[in-house]
C-alpha cells in the first residue's frame, strides 16, 4: 500500500471513531444504544476487511470477512445441515428432556424436604465440574450419532433447571400462601395458582442459561467424535484443514443460532412473566 | 459474627444438612453400582462367563464388577485406577493423574489471571468511557448467549501458526472464557454505588482514581466474586477442550480423549474424577478467597 493509501485508512479511522463517539454523546433512549453498537460493529467488519488485505494477512491467520461471508454462501447446503443435526437434532432433544427432567425432578421433591437439603447442595456443586467432559463416554454408550450429543447436552441442562426450580417454588411469599391455606386450597391449587406462576421467572431464567450451555455442550461433544455432520464437527475437521473461512462461517452460524434461541426465549419471558420486575424494567 | 461463635445447634445442624446429602451420595453410589452391573452384565456373559455351562449369580455379579473394559466401570475400579496412578508412579510420570492434573491446572490458572486482569481493566474502562459503554458494553453482554468455546480450534490454529504451543494457546482460551462474565458483573459492580455516594465524594473533591479505588472496587467485591467462580469453572473446561485437537499428551483433556480412543474405560472414568475434584478445588478456593476478603472488609 502506497502512503497515500495509508493515509485515507488513518482518515477513515478517524471518521470512525468520531461517528461512534458522536452517536454515543446522542440521547438515552434505547435506540441510540442500540444503532451506536451496529455502528461500532459495522466499523469493525470494515477495518476487519481493510487491514486484512492491506497487511496481506494469511487467510490461515485471519480470513477477511468478505472470503467469511463467501464460504458461508458456497456451503450454505452443507452448513444448514450441520445446523440441523446439531442444533435441530443434539440440542433440542437434549435441552428439552433436560429441562424438563430438571423440572419434573423439582416437582417431585417438593413435598420431600429431606431430599430438597441433600439433592440441593450436590446438584449446586455440578457447575463447577466440567460436566461436558462426559462426551467420550457418552459416545462409547450411544454411539456416534446425535443421541450421544443430546446425552451430554441433558446432563450439562438438567442441573441448572432442577436448582432454579427448587428456588422459585420456594419463592412465593408466606402472606399468599397463608392465603391460599385460608381459602382452604389444596396441595395442588395452590402449586397451580401460586407456586408454579411465582417460580417461572426463575424457570424461564434457566431456559435461557441452559439454552446456551446445551448449544456449547452439543458443539463441544462432537470434537469428541461425530458423524461427518454437526456444527462442531465441521469447526474442529475444517480447522485441523486450515480451511479457515469455512470454520469462521460454522461460528457464525452457532453464534446466530444461539442469539436467536436467546431472542425467543426473552419473548416467551416478556409473556408469561411479565409482572415480574426484572421483565418490567428492561 | 454468628459463624465464629461456638453454635449451641451446631450438632443439630450438621445432622439437619449432613445427614441428607449423605444419604443422597450413598443413593448416588448404589445407583453407579446398579448401573455398572446392568451395562456390564451382557458383556460380561458373552465374553467372560460360559453361558453352556451356567453361571450363578454371584459369578455374575463379581464379573461384572471386575472387568477389564467395561462399559461402565464400578466405583472402587475407578478409585483404585486413581489410586494406583497417584501412588505407583513418580509425580513426572505422565502415567501419575496429578501430572495431568497439574498440567491442566496451570494453563487454568494462568488464563483465569490474566483474563480476571484483563476484565478489570475493561470494566474501569467502560464505566469511565460513554462511547466504549455504548459501542462495546452491547457485544459483551451479547456474547454471552453464543458459544464462544466453539472458538477454540481457532485460536489454536493461529497461535500455532504463530509459533506458541504449549501453555500459551490454552491459556488463552481459559483467559477470554474467564474474561466475558468478569467484565458483565465488574461493569455491573462498578455502576453499584448509590447516587448519594457518588455524590458525596464529588463534595469531597475526590479524583476519579480516589472514587475508583474508595467507592467503586469496595461495593464491586460482591459482584466480583460470583462471576469469577463462574469464570474458573469455564476456564477448566475451555482448558481441557484444549487440550483435544492438537493431540496433546498431557493434561486432563487429553487423558480423556487417548482413553476413548483406546476404549480404556477405567482411565476416562478416573480422568473425569479427577477433572470434577480439580474443579471442585479451584471454585472452594475462589470462594475461600471471598470468604476472606469480604469478612475483613465487614470487620473493618
Amino acid at each position: 500500500m502506497t502512503a497515500g493509501q495509508w493515509a485515507a485508512v488513518l482518515l477513515l479511522g478517524a471518521l470512525a471513531a468520531w461517528s461512534v463517539v458522536r452517536l454515543a454523546a446522542l440521547d438515552a433512549s434505547r435506540w441510540a444504544g442500540v444503532a451506536t453498537a451496529a455502528l461500532f460493529g459495522a466499523w469493525v467488519l470494515v477495518f476487519w476487511e481493510i487491514l486484512v488485505r492491506a497487511l496481506e494477512v494469511p487467510r490461515v491467520l485471519l480470513p477477511a470477512p468478505s472470503l467469511i461471508l463467501e464460504a458461508l454462501a458456497a456451503h450454505a447446503p452443507r452448513l444448514w445441515a450441520d445446523a440441523v443435526q446439531t442444533v435441530g437434532k443434539a440440542v433440542m432433544v437434549g435441552w428439552a428432556l433436560g429441562c424438563g427432567l430438571g423440572f419434573t425432578v423439582a416437582l417431585a421433591i417438593d413435598r420431600l424436604p429431606f431430599l430438597q437439603r441433600g439433592l440441593l447442595p450436590v446438584a449446586s456443586l455440578t457447575s463447577a465440574v466440567p460436566l461436558v467432559a462426559v462426551a467420550p463416554i457418552a459416545v462409547m454408550w450411544f454411539g456416534f450419532e446425535w443421541p450421544s450429543k443430546a446425552a451430554v447436552v441433558v446432563l450439562m441442562t438438567f442441573f441448572p433447571m432442577l436448582v432454579s426450580t427448587l428456588a422459585g417454588l420456594r419463592a412465593a411469599g408466606m402472606l399468599e400462601r397463608e392465603l391460599m391455606h385460608s381459602y382452604a386450597a389444596s396441595y395442588a391449587r395452590t402449586l397451580l395458582a401460586l407456586r408454579l406462576p411465582c417460580a417461572l421467572p426463575f424457570i424461564v431464567s434457566a431456559l435461557k442459561i441452559n439454552a446456551t450451555l446445551a448449544l456449547i455442550g452439543a458443539i463441544v461433544a462432537e470434537f469428541f467424535g461425530s458423524p461427518t455432520q454437526g456444527l462442531g464437527f465441521r469447526i474442529s475437521t475444517e480447522a485441523a484443514r486450515m480451511n479457515m473461512p469455512l470454520v469462521w462461517a460454522a461460528i457464525v452460524v452457532a453464534a446466530v443460532a444461539g442469539s436467536v434461541a436467546y431472542a425467543l426465549l426473552v419473548a416467551l419471558e416478556r409473556q408469561v412473566a411479565f409482572w415480574h420486575p426484572s421483565v418490567r424494567e428492561a | 459474627m454468628a459463624e465464629r461463635a461456638p453454635h449451641p445447634g451446631w450438632r443439630r445442624a450438621a445432622l439437619h444438612h449432613g445427614l441428607p446429602v449423605g444419604v443422597v451420595l450413598a443413593l448416588l453410589l448404589l445407583l453407579w453400582y446398579a448401573a455398572a452391573w446392568a451395562l456390564n452384565a451382557p458383556g460380561a456373559i458373552e465374553r467372560v462367563l460360559d453361558a453352556d455351562a451356567g453361571y450363578t449369580w454371584q459369578e455374575l455379579l463379581s464379573t461384572t464388577m471386575s472387568m477389564e473394559r467395561p462399559l461402565m466401570p464400578a466405583p472402587h475400579q475407578v478409585l483404585l485406577d486413581t489410586l494406583e496412578s497417584l501412588t505407583e508412579w513418580p509425580l513426572d510420570s505422565p502415567r501419575n493423574l496429578l501430572f495431568h492434573v497439574a498440567v491442566t491446572a496451570q494453563s487454568t490458572l494462568l488464563g483465569f489471571v490474566m483474563g480476571t486482569a484483563l476484565g478489570l481493566v475493561l470494566s474501569v474502562l467502560i464505566v469511565h468511557s460513554r462511547t466504549l459503554d455504548r459501542a462495546l458494553m452491547p457485544w459483551i453482554v451479547a456474547s454471552q448467549t453464543v458459544p464462544v468455546l466453539a472458538i477454540a480450534p481457532i485460536v489454536l490454529v493461529i497461535l500455532g501458526s504463530l509459533g506458541f504451543s504449549g501453555v500459551a494457546p490454552k491459556a488463552v482460551i481459559a483467559m477470554y472464557l474467564c474474561f466475558f462474565p468478569v467484565t458483565v458483573a465488574m461493569v455491573q459492580g462498578l455502576r453499584s454505588p448509590q447516587r448519594m455516594e457518588t455524590e458525596m465524594m464529588h463534595t469531597y473533591a475526590a479524583s476519579r482514581w480516589q472514587a475508583l479505588w474508595l467507592l467503586r472496587l469496595p461495593a464491586a467485591l460482591p459482584y466480583l466474586f460470583p462471576a469469577l467462580r463462574v469464570g474458573v469453572a469455564a476456564g477448566l473446561v475451555g482448558a481441557m477442550v484444549a487440550e483435544l485437537p492438537t493431540g496433546a499428551q498431557a493434561g486432563l483433556g487429553a487423558r480423556l480423549l487417548t482413553g476413548s480412543y483406546y476404549g480404556q474405560t477405567v482411565q476416562i472414568w478416573s480422568a473425569l474424577v479427577l477433572s470434577a475434584l480439580l474443579g471442585l478445588l479451584l471454585t472452594a478456593s475462589v470462594a475461600a478467597v471471598e470468604r476472606l476478603v469480604l469478612r475483613k472488609r465487614s470487620g473493618a
